[in-house]
């Protein structure tokens, strides 16, 4: 991947290789360490560190009073936070797989993403919810969803999907430091490495990456603001997540030079460099894995069309998931992969 | 309880009386059932099935063949066979989680249509689409298999209030968890049950561990059976490792839920011998815990021991083994076999009509 431009690490401090999950462990680490009110909590995160460790070593470190296993209860788990943070914690709760989420979404909408508003800015919700999502792991329907746009609709509360294990840890510091409540969304088919959409193929894992190469301490990524994961001059395609190596891989397989813009943020969007990149452009493909009717690539879209319509030189093209639950067999049917995402470069590149 | 009250009362002497809970009726303590040979060979043939087709599933996943999640009901054989024994396939219906192997086995589903469902196949139970924690059987009158953490027992007792709007006679049975036990909604569930009277009995299964959780570090209230009580509905603790403890429990619990005196709710005390999904080395507990269990408390060696006492021989049991691998041969061979559902599958059955 050697014409992808990476996040150059702008930092003298030590770095080290880091998969996603200890990526993501190392900035809960580095925060508990800072401030004495972050709080880690969620179902099996204490003593077992996590179903897919991304707590591990953390209730040792800090013990139980700041890093606690919760009963199975997501509804209980969201609204015992938004009081946390309320009285001046920094909850830092986990949602075991993002499609436990729903219980929760009552305190999420009506008490975490409103608060600030009805209080006039008196109280706020300062919490992180990080939630392992998407698909690729034989999860069936309810272990791979993507509900990444039911957040995106509410206002009040911010969505950040990384992409990398380098973007991880300085996302969810920036998102703990927060003083909104964000949902941070992990997807999981990329926790041990990039996944370039063909299943069938031995996985890699993040160690020759370049953003797998990850500072021990204190970073932060601003939220907001996108990464132009490959500059190109054919067309622009936004992706986040698990597609940004999906799509970054298939073209480069087909030799198209593509500008790839990684959101990094949904909410707040960066619509300056998606903006810039689309007029520079003239085209724009959105991809991503969540259902295709009402997801965030529909904002995407209409943005784009609002900003940048007499630049466009082709219709806005979507590769999506279908709009079917998350089948268990079939997945790879479902899975906006390569052959789905070249077939719209085909469409959108003759027009 | 105090010390003096648990003591054995001299011989003939009258039995001191405990001071009533409550003035509300409540279910005699219930009888360990007494089998004949031929109901505890029964008995045992299923849970035998039961743990010869999770061996053969875990070998299958280990294959590749299945893939995703899995959870293997080994451990738990004597919960849904001796309850659902007591059940009528068809007429009451049963509702679970995630760990619904057991269960459908145990109400009589064909063994190859569960294994063609873990390997995704067009011949599986849910066509291929559902998997491991997603199977349904409308005739079985088994409402799944579902794959959020509680959220059946909601539907559990939606399921009941049928039975009582249809006079049909038929109750309800909800499987969930100790980690289950713990979410909202199903308290929310048996305010409604108990409020409208509805016959449902509401089981769990209490197997220790929430994934990784214990049930001390999850649950303020340890004593599970419990629960139900501030709703007015009765709780039982019984022995889920005893298929003849758990069928006497049952008997109980049908005979209180098809009088009308409304939900009950049983505790079943298990233990599960793999991790909780094929992904989880289970490190949360020692290997010498779950060995002991395995020793001294397993529910098919219990079951072999009672029928080795009514005269079967060792060589029946045997035989018996050897049909049951077959069984499950065949349907591993099924479900291995077995075509992928085509793509247009993809589409169906997402709303009535396809759009």
């Amino acid at each position: 991947m050697s014409d992808i431009t990476e996040n150059p690490v702008e930092t003298a401090e030590p770095t080290t290789r880091m998969n996603m999950i200890q990526a993501i462990n190392s900035a809960m680490d580095v925060m508990m360490a800072r401030d004495p009110d972050v709080i880690v909590m969620g179902e099996d995160v204490g003593y077992f560190g996590g179903v897919f460790r991304a707590t591990a070593g953390l209730q040792k470190k800090y013990g139980k009073r700041r890093v606690f296993d919760t009963p199975i209860t997501e509804c209980g788990i969201i609204g015992v936070a938004v009081g946390m943070g309320a009285y001046g914690l920094r909850p830092v709760p986990e949602i075991q797989f993002a499609d436990y989420i729903y219980p929760a979404l009552d305190q999420l909408v009506s008490e975490a993403a409103r608060l600030r508003y009805r209080s006039a800015g008196e109280f706020i919700a300062p919490m992180t919810v990080r939630s392992p999502f998407g698909g690729g792991i034989f999860g069936g329907q309810t272990h791979s969803q993507s509900p990444e746009g039911i957040f995106t609709h509410v206002s009040g509360v911010k969505t950040v999907i990384p992409s990398t294990p380098y973007d991880a840890k300085g996302l969810l510091i920036a998102a703990i430091e927060d003083n909104d409540p964000t949902i941070f969304f992990e997807p999981k088919r990329i926790y041990n490495g990039p996944f370039d959409g063909h299943y069938d193929r031995p996985a890699r894992n993040w160690s020759a990456h370049p953003a797998g190469e990850v500072p021990e301490g204190y970073y932060r990524i601003p939220l907001g603001k996108a990464n132009v994961v490959r500059a190109g001059q054919a067309l622009t395609i936004l992706c986040y997540g698990a597609m940004v190596h999906v799509v970054a891989a298939t073209i480069e397989e087909l030799g198209v030079d593509a500008e790839i813009i990684d959101l990094r943020t949904l909410v707040p969007l960066d619509i300056e460099t998606i903006e810039a990149s689309v007029k520079k452009t003239g085209r724009c493909m959105i991809v991503h894995e969540a259902t295709r009717t009402s997801g965030f690539g529909a904002e995407l879209s209409a943005l784009v069309q609002e900003r940048c319509f007499y630049h466009l030189e082709a219709p806005i093209e979507r590769v999506t998931g279908f709009d079917t639950p998350y089948p268990h067999s079939l997945e790879w049917a479902y899975f906006p992969g390569p052959v789905r995402i070249a077939e719209a470069l085909k469409k959108i590149m003759k027009e | 309880m105090a010390r003096a009250s648990t003591a054995k009362p001299a011989k003939g002497a009258a039995k001191p009386t405990p001071a009533p809970a409550s003035n509300r009726e409540r279910p005699a303590e219930p009888v360990r059932y007494e089998a004949s040979k031929d109901e505890l060979m029964a008995f045992y043939r299923e849970m035998l099935l039961i743990r010869r087709f999770e061996e053969k599933a875990g070998q299958l996943y280990g294959l590749g063949l299945i893939g995703g999640f899995c959870h293997l009901y080994i451990g738990q054989e004597a919960v849904a066979v001796g309850l659902q024994s007591a059940l009528e396939v068809g007429k009451d219906s049963v509702i679970t989680g995630y760990r619904d192997h057991g269960h459908m086995l145990a109400y009589g589903i064909a063994p190859k249509l569960i294994m063609a469902e873990l390997t995704g196949r067009e011949a599986g139970i849910s066509r291929g689409k559902g998997g491991s924690m997603h199977m349904f059987s409308v005739e079985h009158k088994f409402y799944g298999g579902h794959g959020i953490v509680g959220a059946q027992v909601s539907l559990g007792t939606g399921l009941a209030f049928k039975h009582k709007y249809a006079n049909d006679g038929g109750v309800a049975m909800a499987y969930f968890g100790d980690g289950a036990s713990n979410q909202g909604q199903v308290y929310e569930s048996f305010n409604m049950a108990e409020l409208w009277k509805l016959p449902i009995i509401f089981v769990i299964e209490n197997n220790q561990y929430a994934m990784g959780t214990s049930v001390n570090r999850s649950s303020a209230e340890d004593q599970l059976y419990k629960r139900g009580e501030s709703f007015r509905i009765p709780g039982l603790q019984v022995d889920g490792m005893d298929v003849l403890a758990v069928r006497g429990a049952a008997n109980t619990a049908v005979e209180w839920v098809r009088a009308g005196k409304g939900p009950i709710l049983l505790e079943l005390k298990t233990y599960r011998y793999r991790g909780h999904s094929m992904s989880d080395p289970a490190k949360y507990r020692s290997r010498d815990e779950v060995q002991a269990v395995r020793d001294k408390s397993d529910p098919i060696e219990h079951a072999k021991r009672d029928l080795e006492a009514l005269g079967v021989t060792e060589a029946d049991l045997k035989d018996l083994d050897k049909e049951i691998r077959k069984i499950v041969s065949e349907a591993a061979d099924f479900a291995e076999s077995s075509p992928e559902p085509g793509l247009a599958e993809l589409y169906t059955d997402v709303l009535v009509d396809t759009y």
